[in-house]
């Protein structure tokens, strides 16, 4: 087991390696002067200068990769020039927001998701499975912010039973924290749900055609312990790869939820920083979103010794 | 196919007639098939469907609610009368006429994303497949650049290059060519095996006509599957990116730009939202509903494990 946990750690180097060099070229292979454009619009030649030295721009291209390199391992993500600080503590700064957004949307999505799915494969074929995957379909078409305005229109401007828009820091208190979140939450999760659930199904579909289910129904266990106990135990492995695979989903969704719900979170950070052309912040992100990403499959993978404790590679 | 001349080639045109008419028979494909045919009809036919030139305003007839009649201003300076079936926004602008419009705009990044990717994902999944020596480097970089979320790649590329239809249409498509060479490769990996292409290898046919003629044809089905798919993020993704104003530049009329505009006064006049947020999931229901049709009948494989 511990063979496999450090091959499967080894196996990110290189992915994150590669995500690096994506991020890096992104901007060399830019017409114009890397020094301008990561200084912004409204830099001074001084500035512009400093910061050529700083990267070594002066230097070949894998000396200049080295450097930058070595800037990210020491937790410098460079300075950005539209809000004046440090990368790193702007992301940190906008963290909770999205961090709250988004575990929030995990716990809705995964709570409404598996249930239905696993119904729809113990009716297969039946009138609820076959809405769910009319509505599956559906969740897979509805544009986030389109989803977002027939919410608000809805439930904050007809009703007047949720805020518009806004965010509330959790240390203002929990109930206002939870009623800003409330709308933003199910907006994003109905993709997830979504996706979820139709592997779910399919997952379950296929653990309850197996032999030891025969078994277990044959034993006279209750429906409930069949499916649950022996069918979603079984399924289980396909359903949380695929919760990971959703997480490039999440972060996509955080970026446009956030933007109509007017949450200061990493994903409005994104936006503005593209609006100003603010390329260190950009990069920053980038580099911090992919970074999560590949570490949330990392830690699901590893997960599967616990899932599935067949797996032994 | 040149091993085994006779069963194979007339089993193959029977596969062929019978694939087709699984085709029309299938209700998703009848279903998004005539939506989609709709919605081109109209993008095609925008000039001759009681529309306007999109840009055109006029300051009289601002913020009119749906039915609502009012007047607009030519480029020659006349004014004419005018219905807004869908409102106008706030610069006098028939909404109608730039939703119809945007439809031009959305079906055509759709296909173009989606010939874009294939085109990339297909070439660089037969090197991968069929190439050794190419398979490690080009696979890693694939999961590298998998691992980005592909919005963000599209947003920064947008950032960079500036919006045009051009640099749009590539940006959105890059994030999706992993997900095709992986598809390709897997495909070639199995396709390589049959015994067609043994015998294929065994005659000495050079590499490249194996790639081209023996194998690439059997990826096609999943391939218009996965275009399918691929067109429908596609139209998503850049209705996205003109909504968040990193896309198209806001003169275009698109989706993303009307529904951008029309945000700021959602509580009073939600008509501005709601139409293009309309013609948006439907088109894009559409596309996947045909998705799902075509890989049920053309892909069993698929089909079976989703």
């Amino acid at each position: 087991m511990y063979k496999f946990i450090a091959r499967r750690l080894l196996s990110t180097i290189p992915v994150l390696v590669i995500v690096a060099v994506l991020v890096f070229l992104l901007l060399r292979l830019t017409p114009g002067d890397p020094a301008a454009i990561l200084a912004g619009d409204a830099a001074s030649r001084d500035q512009i200068a400093q910061i050529r030295i700083s990267l070594g721009l002066d230097k070949p291209i894998i000396v200049q990769f080295g450097i930058w390199v070595s800037h990210i391992l020491r937790g410098d993500l460079g300075e950005s020039f539209y809000f004046k600080i440090k990368v790193t503590d702007l992301i940190a700064q906008r963290l909770e927001p999205t961090l709250a957004l988004a575990s929030f949307t995990l716990v809705i999505a995964v709570l409404v998701s598996v249930p239905l799915g696993v119904i729809a494969a113990w009716r297969f074929g039946g009138w609820f499975d076959r809405a769910l995957m009319g509505f599956s379909v559906l969740g897979f078409s509805i544009p986030v912010f389109v989803l977002a305005y027939i919410l608000i229109w809805i439930v904050s401007l007809k009703l007047g039973w949720l805020p518009v828009q806004g965010y509330k820091r959790i240390g203002d208190g929990f109930w206002p924290f939870l009623r800003h979140l409330i709308l933003p939450s199910i907006t994003l999760s109905v993709i997830y749900i979504a996706l979820i659930a139709r592997v779910t199904r399919a997952s379950m579909i296929e653990a309850l055609g197996e032999d030891y289910i025969r078994t277990a129904r044959a034993k006279g266990l209750p429906e409930s312990r069949v499916l649950i106990a022996h069918a979603l135990a079984n399924a289980a492995v396909p359903i949380v790869t695929v919760i990971g695979i959703g997480v490039a989903l999440l972060i996509g969704g955080v970026v446009v939820t956030e933007s109509v719900y007017a949450i200061p979170g990493l994903g409005r950070l994104t936006v503005d920083a593209v609006l100003a052309r603010d390329f260190p912040t950009i990069q920053g992100v980038i580099l911090f979103f992919s970074f999560v990403y590949v570490v949330v499959n990392l830690l699901i993978d590893l997960s599967y010794v616990i899932f599935d404790p067949r797996i032994r590679y | 196919m040149d091993a085994d001349a006779f069963s194979v080639e007339a089993a193959g045109v029977r596969q062929h007639e019978s694939a087709w008419r699984r085709l029309r028979r299938n209700w998703s494909v009848r279903i998004g098939g005539s939506v989609l045919v709709l919605l081109v009809a109209i993008a095609l036919a925008a000039p001759l469907l009681g529309t306007v030139d999109p840009t055109l305003f006029d300051a009289g007839s601002r913020d009119l609610r749906p039915g609502m009649t009012g007047q607009i201003t030519t480029l020659d300076g006349d004014t004419i009368p005018h219905r807004f079936l869908m409102g106008s926004d706030s610069f006098g602008r028939d909404i109608y006429s730039r939703v119809i419009y945007g439809a031009r705009v959305s079906l055509s990044v759709g296909l173009l994303v989606a010939l874009l990717a294939l085109a990339f994902g297909i070439s660089a999944g037969l090197g991968a497949g069929y190439l050794r020596w190419l398979d490690g480097v080009l696979m890693r970089f694939m999961d590298g650049l998998m691992a980005i979320p592909g919005i963000l790649v599209a947003i920064a590329l947008v950032a960079l290059w500036r919006g045009s239809l051009t640099t749009v249409v590539i940006a959105i498509a890059i994030p999706e060519i992993p997900r095709v060479t992986r598809l390709v490769r897997s495909l070639v990996l199995s396709i390589r095996e049959e015994p067609y292409v043994e015998a294929a290898v065994s005659l000495g046919t050079p590499t490249w006509k194996i790639m081209f003629g023996h194998i690439l044809p059997n990826t096609i089905a999943p391939l218009i599957v996965q275009g399918t798919y691929i067109c429908a993020s596609a139209i998503l993704l850049e209705s996205i990116l003109s909504f968040l104003g990193v896309g198209l530049p806001p003169d275009i009329p698109t989706w993303g730009n009307i529904m951008a505009e029309g945000r700021v006064q959602f509580n009073e006049y939600p008509h501005n939202v709601f139409f293009p947020g309309l013609f948006l999931a439907v088109t894009v229901l559409a596309v996947n509903i045909l998705g799902d049709g075509l890989r049920d009948t053309l892909d069993p494989k698929m089909a079976r494990r989703v």
